[in-house]
């Protein structure tokens, strides 16, 4: 399995009123084509600030990231929203839809960036939508339909592109356990299917065991990085 | 690219649609002020150039003198000094082609049941050549009966409307200060003068028969004016000085008299005029262009508000690939939409304000396409200008901040 992203030596500081603090401290990891891995920790831990680089939203202080054998450490902003736009997908807790566009809309949004012309963007959104089991509500405005739909639309939204790498960050943290439920479920099926990589940060177990790789990150350092099921998290305490 | 850049703005005025207009009002209004504010003073300009010319052209008037007594400035006119004499002489000029003594006064006339009061006009036959005035019934009156004395007059159009009503006035006899006079002919319609009188309330006699049967006191053989037309424009210098050596001549001023007359060169007049009504036209523009101004501001308020607002919706788009200059076109196109559409509004709605004033009003307004050009011009800089600070302030975010904002 190749490498789709790589971190090496990675350190992220933060200015605050009492002078830079180190967020992430010397972490390295790697992950595979088509893995599905939970990140998870604690509050503080930097598993957010680690999955802003992994996304591209922000950049590292030190170390080299890698991504699908680019480095993107050193991109200019332009450049960031092209591999932003091509390689990546991201899901958020709060769905982050726009709510006064259909979901038709919603989901055709990244291809507007990618200038993909009305027609194409269109029928792209619609079958991606349909895959989510959306097919009836494509002109319907978001805060009309449930949390779990809404979070149905995000991933449909992300898988739109086709990118390498799907960032999922908090994905069940706004809905009920049933619905979190079916949305790893629809992760997995994803994943299994289209052998897309994805990375969801949690704090929730029951939400990292729909993954095959478990990194747990404690005070911006790799506590655990190894399957699931082999780590308790009662040992960190 | 831009197209679909397009597409995203569209959606999000649309989705904003009151927001949307009370912004495009804003500078609707101040476009609309622009263009009828000019109209109007380009109308003014109009007005004031016609109602110069529909004096006559290449004309210079003569009246008869104001001179100092004593310090006390007497005004023009109210001591007759010119003859009917000094007319013919002024006539003798080489560079005057048509020279019209006269007199002027108030007069009761009286037709059947009707009266009315009007202005008498005393003159000779050159006066409605002078003033391309024309005749649209009956005759002009002759040179022998402009020099005898008979009791014939033009009337004009108001004084025949209010005296005869739809009666054809040609041959009728009407009383003037109770004496008979003869209607030989009505003018056409002029309209109002430079000063706002109405040019038809009027009665034109020979200028013979006025001096003797109507103000019979106050001009014997004087008249209060001379209307003089150069045969050039080129003409019309050299002749106001060759009047000015003449009558001095005539009325035996010594070298250290003032005049006791007093020309005016209407040509000139006419040029301080269309100067005066230009700067007015640039005035009235000027404090319609502060209300576009504040429209523009008012683009720029709630463009920094909505930036503000849709911080997180900018996160968003920038999460799944849109760079920083996808935001900030988004957002100047946004600001040049409004602006542009209020700015076509602007100008129908002033063009509409301006005919609107005309019809209801009677103010004189011009609409011409440089200031509606440019009205629009200047809407579309100001939505530019006024956009691109809050456009830019929105593309310079960090997606993470603006990801993590809770509007």
């Amino acid at each position: 399995m190749s490498d789709l992203l790589a971190l090496h030596d990675l350190s992220k500081d933060y200015d605050t009123d009492a002078g830079p603090v180190r967020v992430l401290k010397n972490l390295s990891l790697k992950i595979g084509e088509g893995e599905f891995v939970a990140v998870m920790g604690p509050s503080g831990s930097g598993k957010s600030t680690l999955m802003n680089i992994i996304g591209c939203l922000d950049v590292p202080t030190s170390g080299r990231y890698l991504l699908d054998g680019r480095d993107v450490g050193g991109l200019d902003d332009v450049d960031l929203a092209k591999v932003r736009s091509e390689v990546i997908g991201f899901v958020f807790q709060g769905f982050n839809l726009l709510p006064r566009a259909t979901l038709v809309a919603n989901v055709a949004l990244p291809l507007v960036y990618q200038r993909i012309g009305r027609n194409i963007r269109n029928v792209r959104a619609a079958s991606m939508l349909e895959r989510v089991g959306l097919k009836d509500w494509f002109n319907s405005l978001p805060p009309r339909i449930s949390g779990g739909q809404q979070q149905r639309v995000a991933i449909a939204r992300a898988l739109v592109t086709e990118p390498r790498l799907i960032l999922a960050d908090e994905p069940t943290g706004n809905l009920d356990t049933h619905t979190g439920r079916d949305i790893m479920q629809l992760f997995q099926t994803i994943n299994r299917d289209s052998g897309m990589t994805l990375v969801v940060v949690t704090h929730d177990r029951n939400v990292a065991s729909y993954a095959t790789r478990l990194v747990y990150l404690l005070d911006g350092r790799i506590h655990y990085d190894g399957p699931v099921d082999g780590f308790r998290e009662e040992e960190v305490a | 690219m831009i197209l679909s850049l397009l597409g995203e703005a569209l959606a999000a005025m649309a989705a904003n649609r009151l927001r949307t207009f009370l912004t495009a009002l804003g500078i609707l209004i101040g476009v609309a002020a622009v263009v009828l504010m000019v109209a109007i003073g380009q109308g003014t300009q109009k007005q004031v150039g016609e109602s110069i010319a529909s004096m006559g052209s290449n004309l210079l008037i003569v009246r008869s003198g104001a001179p100092r007594k004593g310090g006390v400035h007497g005004g023009a006119g109210n001591m007759p000094t010119l003859t009917t004499m000094d007319a013919q002489a002024v006539g003798q000029l080489a560079r005057a082609s048509l020279v019209a003594p006269t007199v002027m006064g108030s007069v009761q006339i009286i037709y059947g049941p009707n009266n009315w009061s009007t202005t008498a006009t005393g003159t000779n036959a050159d006066y409605l050549s002078i003033r391309d005035w024309r005749v649209i019934a009956g005759r002009d009156f002759s040179e022998s009966e402009a020099m005898s004395g008979v009791r014939v007059a033009l009337l004009g159009q108001e004084v025949a409307r209010q005296l005869f009503g739809d009666e054809n006035p040609v041959g009728k006899s009407i009383r003037v200060q109770r004496s008979p006079f003869m209607v030989i002919g009505v003018l056409d319609a002029k309209g109002q003068s430079m000063g706002g009188q109405n040019q038809d309330d009027m009665i034109i006699v020979p200028l013979v028969t006025a001096q003797r049967q109507l103000f019979g006191t106050q001009f014997q053989g004087t008249v209060s004016m001379v209307m003089v037309q150069a045969r050039t424009p080129a003409d019309m210098r050299p002749l106001e000085q060759n009047i000015r050596e003449l009558l001095r001549q005539r009325h035996h001023l010594n070298v250290r008299a003032d005049d006791d007359f007093r020309i005016t060169n209407m040509t000139e007049v006419s040029e301080t005029a269309s100067e005066v009504t230009g700067m007015l036209s640039i005035l009235l523009g000027a404090i319609a262009s502060i209300s576009l101004f504040v429209g523009g501001i008012g683009i720029m308020n709630i463009m920094m508000v909505s930036v503000t607002e849709r911080t997180r919706e900018i996160g968003i788009r920038m999460a799944i690939g849109a760079s920083h200059r996808d935001i900030l076109i988004q957002f100047l196109l946004e600001s040049v939409i409004i602006t542009m559409a209020g700015g076509i509004v602007g100008i129908a709605v002033g063009i509409g304000l301006a005919l609107g004033a005309t019809r209801m009003f009677d103010i004189w307004t011009a609409v011409t396409a440089m200031p509606v050009l440019l009205a629009f011009g200047v809407s579309m800089a100001v939505g530019i200008f006024f956009g691109l600070y809050p456009a830019r302030k929105a593309s310079m975010m960090r997606p993470i901040d603006a990801l993590r904002y809770q509007g």
